[in-house]
């Protein structure tokens, strides 16, 4: 049961839904009586954003058409760009990539869905394959219409001495779920696992990670964060599983989320599984309000109200975009989130 | 230039200030003495419009414009600042990008154009150098992972930086050395001027050695109970507050 399964056969029934224990907070199956008709073949437009002429490629798939594989071979260095776009007239569609990273090769790799408007339900399926030694850092800007339904689930398979990190960059659609499943061989391969999204008006977003630790010397370091405004409803699954014999991992995971309006939500469900008896691992999960002690500092320093918030705000999720490596993505990814807060 | 006329001021219902009269003129420094628990914070919070700080009766005017009916903001672009007795952390949000900031809102409140990069950078490695402030210091989150003295070296830094007219130090001097001290003490009278004033506010007599008051007033159970030139802060380091608390 998948939601490409159920986009390919025009079958609602096969949508995952609230009965399905990983995808109770973002139940499909009861918002989505009917698959949309098949996307027509989709008209791309020019890309919006400081990163068009920052990287070696770009390319574009339009209603779930023109994807293509990308392969770094070893010892390469590429940072690519890669669009998933949702036309107006759009219906439903499905893309399915592969990327492999050679050894010792470098990837930076930042993904961006769009959208002219909403009433699509779309499908991305990516599979990853790092060989020993290679390097990649995604970067997941996504960037919905309010109305749209849109799907990403990641596959990430890791080799030893691999890197891989990682951000997603969200503002949320009607239903949105951005999944990232990794397999961790332990073997100093390191693993960032990062997020935030920034709510408003009934967006939804839903960040699901499930890390799997199946061997010695594994690191993984996890920080996602959120601001939910408005009636918006902001998801956060994570799990971290430490195989039996993954001794000496170090698994840390943090969720820390901003609620700025009584009628936002969010559901949270940060899980260690620890199978292993060497290992270090911790999480922390926090949803509160600003702090009122700094903002009446702020405020005393001559900030408005609105402008003391805003600063606050801008500087909880700063964290996880300061991870960020890339610098020019980096960058990008502070604008993005700037102007999501409207500063 | 701050006058306060009976003031009341309660928080979640329990009246703290019950009455307090104080007027410190233009050009001078008068310190605000008293036991734990007198309403020595309170009113620093009741000036600065803290939430939670309710008025209940009398008036605050600086320069005879009603400071009560303005929000926080409005009271720091109109030049009160409050150096606090525990500086808040803000995480992510670099020393030098919070000041420009809030220098930028104050500015615009009273229609000035805001200040350009360099004259900002200029002024801020100016005023660090006078301070021992490290410049590198400027451009780490502000006041985290400071320690106590530090992060009040950082008030004086935002003071010295965004010029108020009328400042307000409470207990300024706890968690300083001596040497730090003395670089604060400093700082603060270097900004006495014939168009500014100050309000000291101290449980202890040390800071005063520093910073020379022109008038030291006891504050006891929410009013000032006695008043008078410096030689009072001495009394008061010898015989203790216990003759006051029972006046009070």
């Amino acid at each position: 049961m998948s939601v490409a399964a159920a986009i390919k056969a025009g079958d609602a029934s096969l949508l995952p839904g609230k009965r399905d224990e990983d995808w109770r907070w973002t139940d499909l199956r009861g918002l989505i009586r009917q698959i949309p008709a098949p996307s027509p073949e989709g008209r791309p437009w020019s890309w919006d954003s400081p990163l068009a002429n920052a990287l070696d490629s770009v390319s574009t798939v339009a209603n779930g058409r023109g994807a293509t594989d990308l392969e770094v071979l070893a010892g390469e260095t590429k940072t690519v760009g890669w669009r998933f776009l949702s036309s107006a007239e759009a219906g439903s569609h499905n893309a399915e990539l592969w990327v492999s990273v050679g050894e010792g090769a470098t990837l930076t790799l930042v993904e961006s869905y769009e959208a002219a408007e909403g009433g699509y339900l779309a499908n991305t399926s990516i599979n990853v394959r790092l060989a020993k030694g290679a390097r990649m850092e995604r970067v997941v800007f996504a960037q919905d219409d309010a109305e749209g339904v849109n799907i990403v689930d990641a596959s990430i398979e890791l080799a030893a001495d691999a890197v891989y990190g990682q951000t997603v960059l969200t503002n949320g659609a009607r239903r949105q779920r951005i999944e990232t499943r990794v397999t961790h061989p332990g073997a100093h391969a390191q693993l960032r696992l990062d997020g935030a999204y920034l709510l408003g008006g009934q967006r939804n977003a839903d960040l699901t990670t499930v890390v799997e630790h199946q061997g010695l010397d594994g690191a993984t370091s996890q920080l996602t964060k959120g601001v939910v405004r408005d009636q918006s409803r902001g998801v956060f699954q994570g799990r971290i599983v430490v195989a039996e014999g993954a001794d000496r991992t170090d698994a840390r995971m943090g969720h820390h989320a901003l609620i700025l309006s009584d009628k936002a939500e969010i559901d949270a469900k940060p899980e260690l599984l620890i199978f292993a008896d060497d290992v270090q691992c911790a999480h922390g999960n926090t949803v509160g309000a600003l702090d009122e002690d700094a903002l009446f500092y702020a405020e005393q320093r001559g900030m408005p109200a609105d402008l003391a918030r805003a600063l606050l705000t801008q500087a909880f999720v700063g964290e996880v975009i300061e991870r960020i490596e890339h610098e020019a993505v980096r960058e990008a990814a502070q604008a993005w989130a700037a102007s999501r807060l409207e500063l | 230039m701050l006058s306060i006329s009976n003031l009341h001021a309660e928080v979640d219902g329990n009246e703290i200030l019950k009455g307090l009269n104080l007027e410190v003129p233009a050009g001078e420094v008068h310190a605000i003495m008293g036991p734990n628990g007198a309403g020595k914070s309170t009113l620093s919070y009741v000036l600065t419009g803290r939430e939670g700080y309710e008025v209940t009766q009398g008036t605050a005017t600086l320069d005879g414009e009603d400071l009560l009916a303005l929000d926080p903001a409005e009271r720091a672009a109109k030049g009160l600042f409050l150096s606090f007795q525990y500086p808040l952390e803000i995480p992510g949000v670099p020393a030098l990008t919070f000041i420009r900031t809030a220098m930028n809102a104050q500015r615009k409140a009273r229609g000035e154009p805001e200040v350009t990069a360099p004259e900002f950078l200029k002024l801020a490695k100016a005023t660090a150098a006078s301070l021992r402030i490290d410049f590198d210091m400027l451009k780490r989150a502000l006041n985290v992972g400071f320690s106590g003295g530090e992060k009040k070296r950082m008030e004086i830094f935002q003071m010295a930086m965004l010029s108020p007219r009328f400042l307000i130090l409470d207990e300024t001097d706890s968690g300083l050395d001596i040497d730090a001290l003395k670089i604060v003490a400093d700082g603060v009278n270097a900004m006495r001027a014939p168009n500014r004033a100050m309000l000291v506010i101290t449980h202890y007599q040390r800071l005063l050695d520093y910073i020379k008051p022109d008038r030291v007033h006891v504050l006891s159970a929410g009013r000032i109970v006695a008043s008078g030139g410096p030689e009072l802060a001495l009394e008061l380091e010898r015989e203790g507050y216990d003759k006051y608390a029972r006046a009070a």
